[in-house]
C-alpha cells in the first residue's frame, strides 16, 4: 500500500507544480495587466485582477464539483470516463425540472438525481458485470448525447437548446466578507454552486483522508482483496462512490445550465467532463488538487473572455479555444511529475470462488 | 438460432447479435414513446436505405467512413489501447487530403492521387502518435490526451478553413476544391446523384490488410501481443513502448484515411465543422460489435451505415428524432461491454451451453 497522504501538507505544496503553476498564472496575469495600466491609468489594474479571477472561479466551478467526483470514483477502483455524459445530463435534467416546476432548486436536485442514476447504470455494469469500465464511460457518453438530444425534440419540440427557464440566483454575501478588497470582489456574490463547490473541496478532503469511511474508499481502491478480507463491503463502497461521482457531475452540469445560463444546449458540456478528469490526475487524485487543477483550467478557460478587454484581440478565438486543452496536455505531460493512480483503480473485483 | 450451442463462431456473435437485438427493440419501444408506429419508423429505415439505387449509394457511402474509424479503433483494442481520438484524426484526414489533393503541382493522377490520400493518412498519423508518445513515455492514459486532441483538431480546423485554407473566391467557409487529378472515381460519374465511389473499395482493401497486418506479420503479432499481456510481452523481449506508439500510428493512419476518402470521393473540400461528425465515436461501438476482427468491422460498419443513414430518413419520413440512433448505439456498447448481462440471461445460456439447470419451457422475449 502506498505512503498515506495526512492532511495539507504545506512543505509538499511548495513542491506541488499545480501550486507554482497557479504562481505564474498570476504572474503572467500581472504582467499583461501592468502592460495595460500604464497606458490606461492605475485604477484597471485590480479591476483587471478581479475580472480575471472571478471569471477563472466561475468557469473552474463545474470542473471543481466533477473533479471531486472523479477523485472519489477513482479512489474506490473505478475509472469514470462518463463524467462528460453524466455531465450533459445533469445539464439537461436540471434545465427540464425546472422547467415544469419553475423551481431552480429543484431542478438541481433534478439534475444531480439523473446523474447519480446515470452512474448507477455505469456502476452495475462495471462493478457487478466487470465490464471494461472506459468502454461503459464511453457508452455512457455516447447514451448521454443521444438521450439528450432526443429528449430535447420530444419534449421540448425544439432543435439546439430549450427554452430560457428560471435559474439560480446569485448569492450575496454579508458585508464585511464583500468589504475586503480584491476577495470580498471576487467571492462576494456568486451564484451558489460556486461557494458549494469551495465547500465541498474541504469536506472532500476531510471525509477521504480523515475519516473511516475515507479510509475504506481508499482501501477498496487500493488493495479491494485486503479491503474484502477485513470486512468491508467492496460493492457496496465502489456503488457508492461511482453513484457519488454521478451525483457530483450533476451538479456540475445544472451548474452549467441553471448557474451560468439559463438553458440547456446540445452537447453545452464541451468537453469538461474530461478536462474534469485530467484535473483530476493533475491534482493527485485528491480533492484539494483537484480543485487547484479545476481553478487553473478554469483561469485557462476564462481566458477567452476576458482577452477582448485585455485588447488581446490579434490572437486568433480559435487558439483561445484550444488553449484549456493544450494546457490540459502540457500539464499532464509535463508539469506533474510521477502520476500514480490508486493501485486497482480500472479492476474489475471478483472476490474468489464467486466465478 | 436452432444450432447446437457448441459453435466457437456462435458462442462469439452470441453478445453482440443479442445486444443488437435489444438495440432494436429499444429504439422500437423510444418511437412507440413518441408517438410512431415503431413498424412504421423501421419501414422508412430500410426504404431509406435500399429503397432506390441512389438510396443504396447513400447507404455505401455513409458505410465507408464508418469502416475505417471502426478499422482504427480495432487496431488499437488489439493493443489494448482505447484511441478515442479517432475522430479528431479523420478531421486532420479531412484536413491533409483537401491542402494537397487542392494542390497545383502539375502531377499525374498516378502520384497525385495517392500522394493526397497519404497526406490525410500522415496527418490522422501524426495527430495520434502524440498521445501514443505520451503514454508510452509518461503513462499518460491515452483516453484523456486523445480526446484533447480532437477538441484540437476541432478548432484547428475551424480556424485553418476560416483563414489559411479558405477558398477566396466563395464567401462560405470551405477550402478550395481538390484537383481532378485527385478525385476518386465515382462508378456512375461525377455529376450523379450516385456518389458511390472507389473509396468502399479502398475501405474493404483496407479490412483484409489490416486483417493480414494484425494476424500475419510480425509487428502485428508484437502489438497483439502488448494487447494481450504487456508483462508477457515485455518479458518475451517485445517493446510495449514501441508497440504502443506503433499501434497508434496504425490507427490514426487508418483514420486520416478514413478522411482521405471522405475529401476524395464525397466532399471534393474541406467543409467548415460546427461540430463533431461522430464517425470516430461510432467506429468504437462498430469496433466492439466486430469483436475487434477487422473482417468482423465489415458487417457492422455496414449495419451502423444502415442505422445512420436510416436515421435520416426516419426523421424526415416518420419523424422520428434521429438521435434514437444515438440511444441504441449506447446502450448496444453497453451490452456488449457487459457480456455478463447477456451470458447469465436464461436463453443464451441454453446455446451456448452453459445453462446446467433443466431445459425450462421457451421464455417469450424479443
Amino acid at each position: 500500500m502506498k505512503k498515506q497522504r495526512t492532511g495539507i501538507d504545506w512543505g509538499g505544496l511548495a513542491k506541488s507544480r499545480p501550486f507554482w503553476l497557479g504562481v505564474i498564472l498570476l504572474a503572467l496575469a500581472s504582467v499583461f495587466s501592468f502592460n495595460f495600466i500604464r497606458g490606461n491609468g492605475g485604477e484597471m489594474f485590480s479591476y483587471l485582477v478581479i475580472d480575471f479571477f472571478s471569471t477563472g472561479i466561475f468557469m473552474a466551478t463545474p470542473l471543481i464539483l466533477a473533479s471531486i467526483g472523479a477523485v472519489f470514483s477513482e479512489r474506490s477502483g473505478v475509472v469514470n470516463i462518463g463524467m462528460e455524459g453524466m455531465m450533459l445530463i445533469g445539464a439537461f435534467f436540471g434545465v427540464m425540472v425546472s422547467h415544469f416546476t419553475g423551481n431552480a432548486w429543484l431542478g438541481v436536485l433534478g439534475g444531480m438525481a439523473a446523474g447519480g442514476l446515470t452512474a448507477a447504470i455505469h456502476a452495475y455494469v462495471c462493478i457487478s458485470h466487470h465490464a471494461n469500465q472506459t468502454v461503459s464511460g464511453v457508452a455512457i457518453n455516447i447514451f448521454a448525447t443521444a438521450l439528450t438530444g432526443f429528449l430535447l425534440k420530444s419534449v421540448f419540440h425544439r432543435a439546439g437548446q430549450t427554452d430560457r427557464v428560471a435559474k439560480l440566483a446569485n448569492w450575496i454575501l454579508p458585508d464585511f466578507i464583500r468589504d475586503i478588497p480584491v476577495i470580498g470582489d471576487i467571492l462576494g456574490s456568486n451564484t451558489p454552486p460556486v461557494y458549494l463547490a469551495l465547500l465541498l473541496v474541504i469536506v472532500a478532503q476531510v471525509v477521504l483522508f480523515y475519516t473511516p469511511l475515507g479510509l475504506r474508499i481508499r482501501a477498496c481502491g487500493e488493495h479491494p482483496e485486503a479491503a474484502d478480507t477485513v470486512g468491508i463491503n467492496v460493492t457496496g463502497t465502489r456503488y457508492f462512490c461511482v453513484i457519488l461521482s454521478g451525483v457530483l457531475a450533476g451538479l456540475g452540469g445544472v451548474t452549467l445550465s441553471l448557474g451560468q445560463l439559463s438553458l440547456f444546449k446540445e452537447g453545452m458540456t464541451d468537453g469538461r467532463g474530461f478536462i474534469a478528469i485530467a484535473a483530476m490526475i493533475f491534482g493527485k487524485w485528491t480533492p484539494v488538487g483537484a480543485f487547484l487543477a479545476s481553478l487553473f483550467f478554469g483561469l485557462a478557460t476564462g481566458f477567452k473572455f476576458i482577452s477582448q478587454s485585455w485588447n488581446m484581440t490579434s490572437i486568433p478565438t480559435d487558439f483561445l479555444m484550444m488553449l484549456p486543452y493544450i494546457l490540459t496536455m502540457l500539464a499532464l505531460a509535463g508539469f506533474v511529475g510521477r502520476l500514480t493512480p490508486p493501485a486497482s483503480s480500472g479492476l474489475p473485483y471478483r472476490r474468489r470462488g464467486s466465478a | 438460432m436452432a444450432d447446437k450451442g457448441k459453435n466457437s463462431a456462435l458462442k462469439e456473435l452470441i453478445v453482440p447479435l443479442t445486444a443488437v437485438l435489444i438495440g432494436i427493440v429499444l429504439g422500437g419501444v423510444l418511437m412507440a414513446l413518441t408517438g410512431v408506429n415503431p413498424f412504421e419508423g423501421y419501414k422508412a429505415l430500410i426504404l431509406g436505405c435500399f429503397g432506390k439505387l441512389e438510396y443504396v449509394s447513400e447507404t455505401i457511402v455513409y458505410t465507408t467512413p464508418l469502416i475505417f474509424t471502426g478499422l482504427a479503433i480495432a487496431v488499437g483494442f488489439r493493443c489494448g489501447l482505447f484511441n478515442i481520438g479517432v475522430e479528431g484524426q479523420y478531421i486532420m484526414g479531412l484536413i491533409g487530403a483537401s491542402i494537397v489533393g487542392a494542390m497545383d503541382l502539375g502531377l499525374p493522377t498516378v502520384i497525385h492521387l495517392p500522394l493526397t490520400m497519404l497526406s490525410g493518412m500522415a496527418f490522422g498519423a501524426i495527430w495520434a502518435s502524440v498521445p501514443g508518445f505520451l503514454k508510452a513515455r509518461f503513462g499518460i492514459h491515452e483516453v484523456v490526451n486523445s480526446i484533447m486532441m480532437n477538441y484540437v483538431a476541432l478548432y484547428l480546423s475551424h480556424y485553418l478553413v476560416n483563414g489559411p485554407i479558405k477558398d477566396p473566391a466563395i464567401t462560405s467557409p470551405y477550402s478550395r476544391e481538390i484537383l481532378s487529378t485527385a478525385k476518386l472515381w465515382r462508378f456512375f460519374g461525377e455529376g450523379s446523384p450516385i456518389r458511390v465511389n472507389m473509396g468502399i473499395v479502398i475501405a474493404i482493401a483496407a479490412a483484409f490488410l489490416v486483417y493480414y497486418l494484425l494476424f500475419k506479420t510480425t509487428i502485428g503479432y508484437q502489438i497483439r501481443a502488448v494487447g494481450f499481456n504487456p508483462e508477457a510481452a515485455r518479458y518475451g523481449g517485445i517493446s510495449v513502448q514501441t508497440n504502443i506508439v506503433a499501434a497508434m500510428f496504425i490507427s490514426g493512419a487508418i483514420a486520416g484515411l478514413a478522411g482521405s476518402v471522405q475529401v476524395m470521393g464525397i466532399q471534393f473540400k474541406f467543409l467548415d465543422l460546427f461540430a463533431f461528425q461522430g464517425y470516430g465515436f461510432d467506429g468504437i461501438a462498430i469496433a466492439l460489435v466486430g469483436k475487434s476482427h477487422p473482417l468482423g468491422v465489415l458487417p457492422a460498419a455496414l449495419l451502423f451505415g444502415i442505422l445512420q443513414r436510416g436515421s435520416q430518413t426516419m426523421q424526415m419520413l416518420a419523424g422520428v428524432p434521429k438521435e434514437t440512433i444515438g440511444i441504441m448505439q449506447g446502450v448496444i456498447i453497453l451490452i456488449v461491454a457487459a457480456e455478463g448481462v447477456v451470458k447469465g440471461w436464461l436463453p443464451v445460456r441454453r446455446i451456448l451451453g452453459t445453462d446446467r439447470r433443466p431445459a425450462a419451457k421457451e421464455v417469450g422475449k424479443a
